[in-house]
């Protein structure tokens, strides 16, 4: 199974890396989506399982996470997803979701059930290092790589911390906020990179608000090792839910012109 | 942060890293000042002047003779506003102040806890958003509109249920992109460490009184200890002063709705199971999988699927009991209490009196039970209405 470790170190590029939500707007269009989003450059892929509320999400996201519950997601049916993309490309997966629906599924088995299904690592919106026994253990033991989040607001010593503990990436997010497309990066993103950089070697990937190819180009040449687009490749979905054919041609489109802005 | 706001394997701080520091600035300026001169005898001034304490402990003698026993009315219902928000919301207020925060944002169910914040942002100049479910929105225009009266922009939340979940999951989202200048002043205890400590603080004054007054009036500490579990701040507020008196009965009461076994409730602690949501490990009303259910009650200050992680550990230690209560016995204790006693609880308060009536004839005669009435009924006075035809 291809790692995040490989993927960086082949890249000369940043990794171009979509968010989509599990089942969204349904199973099947969704998986055509990740086939085309793969297809169109995406070098690694995070996703989503749906949850009824996802506290650090914005309006996109949420009425993402709406219709693939209303689709009828499930937490087994995200996990025979995640297999049959992997069928279709070894690509890494990062898992980004909320606590509780690990804390029901049990974590040991969360972790191993989902590194089995070809999982690469798991994020979890609102678990922070204070608590990361619950789980680093468990999810390193099924072979996972763990990735947390550094906001703009974490101070360096935690910060550092945060970076000892990630094994994967370092999930940078770029503002104070939830996750949503904006017209501009923030100001407070560059500081970031820059701050990471000289502490931790753990590639550094960022995501929130990453909407333009131009927030690409920026991100890259700040030192940015990866960049996540959620929110707006999101919106595709939403905007073309009448036309399902087309939002797999969009995303495809939409993935090669960040692809060619990077490369 | 300082601690790990546990209560047992409740509680925590479940919630997005770009929240900790604020978490953590928090929880550092409450320590600071909850003991600090100056800052106590400011909010003892406020409690006295602005709030109206103390409030009085009431034996209500008619609905005890119906009843047969002794029940006393502790007064929340009493306090300016009208219930025992408004405790938190100076104590919180103050708290902001004193960290030099401009605004305040907050969530409400039943408008109480959106009401008292308010008036904490007039009082104190602090520029005030209340977050309210569309459907809380419309259940309880009276508050909504005292609210604006106050000068607080009131946000009507659509999307989700439409109810006090959903109201806080959108106030910490605009918390999440504000958390320099703004202060989010939680309503209850519940919500990701330090709030459940810190409301508890500022709500402990109930009990404190409460015990007070029953060793003055009755000469001895009550039997029973009772008050309605939503977050569960009036009760924890109650229950804190008695913890410790193991004679002390502790009974909490969670709307039942339309009836545990119809899964329309809300009622975590009876029918619950534990879980992680608003930032603590709580039980919780959820799916098999872990997604939060819809809830439903007839008051929409209990209307929510979580409960303040004190409850948890108080429940699962057997210090504390608790039980539930339907809303069609609800609308009935309201109408027998106020015809009783000519006072209008609350309909969430009308909870643990309906608990108590539900003891009628099964307890000893001398037995002394210590209501904790939270809140007024005059904001409920148009819904009773609507269910009475």
């Amino acid at each position: 199974m291809r790692t995040y470790k490989e993927t960086f170190a082949q890249l000369n590029h940043p990794a171009l890396i979509p968010f989509f939500v599990i089942g969204d707007p349904d199973f099947d269009t969704s998986l055509e989506i990740v086939k085309a989003a793969i297809d169109g450059g995406a070098d690694i892929l995070e996703l989503g399982i749906a949850f009824s509320d996802p506290i650090a999400d914005g309006p996109t996201i949420q009425k993402a996470d709406i219709r693939a519950l209303n689709a009828g997601i499930t937490v087994e049916k995200a996990k025979d997803f995640i297999a049959k993309v992997k069928a279709y490309k070894d690509i890494p997966i990062g898992l980004l979701m909320y606590y509780n629906l690990i804390f029901q599924y049990g974590a040991e088995k969360f972790f191993a059930d989902f590194a089995k299904a070809g999982t690469n690592s798991v994020l979890i919106a609102d678990l922070s290092i204070d608590d990361v026994d619950e789980i680093y253990t468990p999810a390193r033991k099924a072979g996972l790589d763990t990735v947390f989040m550094v906001t703009p607001n974490t101070e360096t010593e935690r910060a550092k911390k945060i970076a000892e503990k990630c094994t994967g990436f370092i999930y940078t997010v770029s503002l104070l906020g939830v996750t949503g497309g904006r017209d501009t990066l923030s100001d407070m993103i560059k500081p970031l990179i820059s701050k990471l950089k000289s502490i931790t070697d753990v590639p550094v990937c960022v995501g929130f608000g990453v909407s333009k190819p131009e927030h690409a180009v920026e991100l890259a040449k700040a030192g940015a090792d990866g960049v996540i687009i959620g929110s707006r490749i999101v919106k595709i979905i939403e905007d073309n839910l009448n036309n399902k054919v087309l939002i797999a041609k969009e995303v495809t489109k939409f993935i090669k012109e960040f692809k060619t802005a990077l490369s | 942060m300082k601690n790990s706001g546990r209560f047992g394997q409740f509680g925590g701080f479940y919630v997005p890293e770009v929240l900790i520091p604020a978490l953590e600035e928090m929880e550092n300026a409450f320590y600071k000042f909850y003991k600090d001169e100056k800052f106590t005898s400011e909010l003892d001034v406020l409690y006295k002047d602005y709030a109206g304490r103390p409030t009085p402990l009431y034996y209500a003698t008619r609905f005890s003779e119906l009843v047969g026993f002794k029940v006393y009315i502790k007064r929340e219902d009493l306090l300016h506003g009208g219930a025992h928000k408004v405790n938190n919301c100076l104590g919180q207020g103050l708290l902001a102040k004193y960290m030099g925060k401009t605004k305040l944002i907050a969530e409400t169910g039943a408008g109480q806890h959106g009401l008292a914040t308010s008036m904490i942002g007039a009082l104190f100049g602090m520029q005030t958003k209340i977050f309210m479910g569309a459907i809380d929105v419309d259940r309880q225009s009276v508050n909504v509109h005292k609210m604006r009266l106050c000068g607080a922009e009131v946000i009507s939340v659509k999307g989700g249920t439409e109810t006090l979940k959903d109201a806080i999951n959108e106030a910490l989202r605009y918390w999440t992109a504000n958390v320099a200048d703004t202060f989010y002043l939680f309503g209850t205890a519940c919500g990701p460490h330090p709030y459940p400590v810190i409301v508890k603080h500022f709500q402990s004054c109930i009990g404190i009184e409460a015990r007070r007054q029953c060793l003055e009036k009755i000469g001895k500490l009550p039997d029973i200890v009772t008050a309605c579990v939503g977050g569960g701040s009036n009760a924890i507020g109650i229950f804190s002063a008695f913890v410790q008196d193991k004679n002390v009965k502790l009974v909490g009461v969670e709307p039942a709705g339309k009836g545990i076994e119809t899964g329309k409730h809300a009622a975590p602690l009876n029918a619950g199971k534990v879980g992680i949501l608003h930032g603590t490990k709580m039980y919780l009303m959820q799916n098999k999988e872990g997604q939060i259910l819809d809830t439903e009650s007839i008051s929409a200050g209990l209307d929510y699927p979580g409960v303040g992680p004190e409850h948890c550990y108080l429940k699962d230690i057997n210090r504390a009991q608790y039980v539930a209560v339907k809303d069609e016995d609800v609308l009935n204790i309201f109408d027998i209490f106020t015809k009783c006693e000519g006072i209008l609880p609350a309909l969430e308060s009308s909870h643990s009196l309906a608990w108590v009536y539900s003891q009628k004839g099964k307890l000893p005669v001398d037995t002394t039970v210590v209501v904790n009435l939270s809140g007024r009924g005059d904001k409920d006075v148009d819904i009773v209405e609507r269910n009475s035809k």
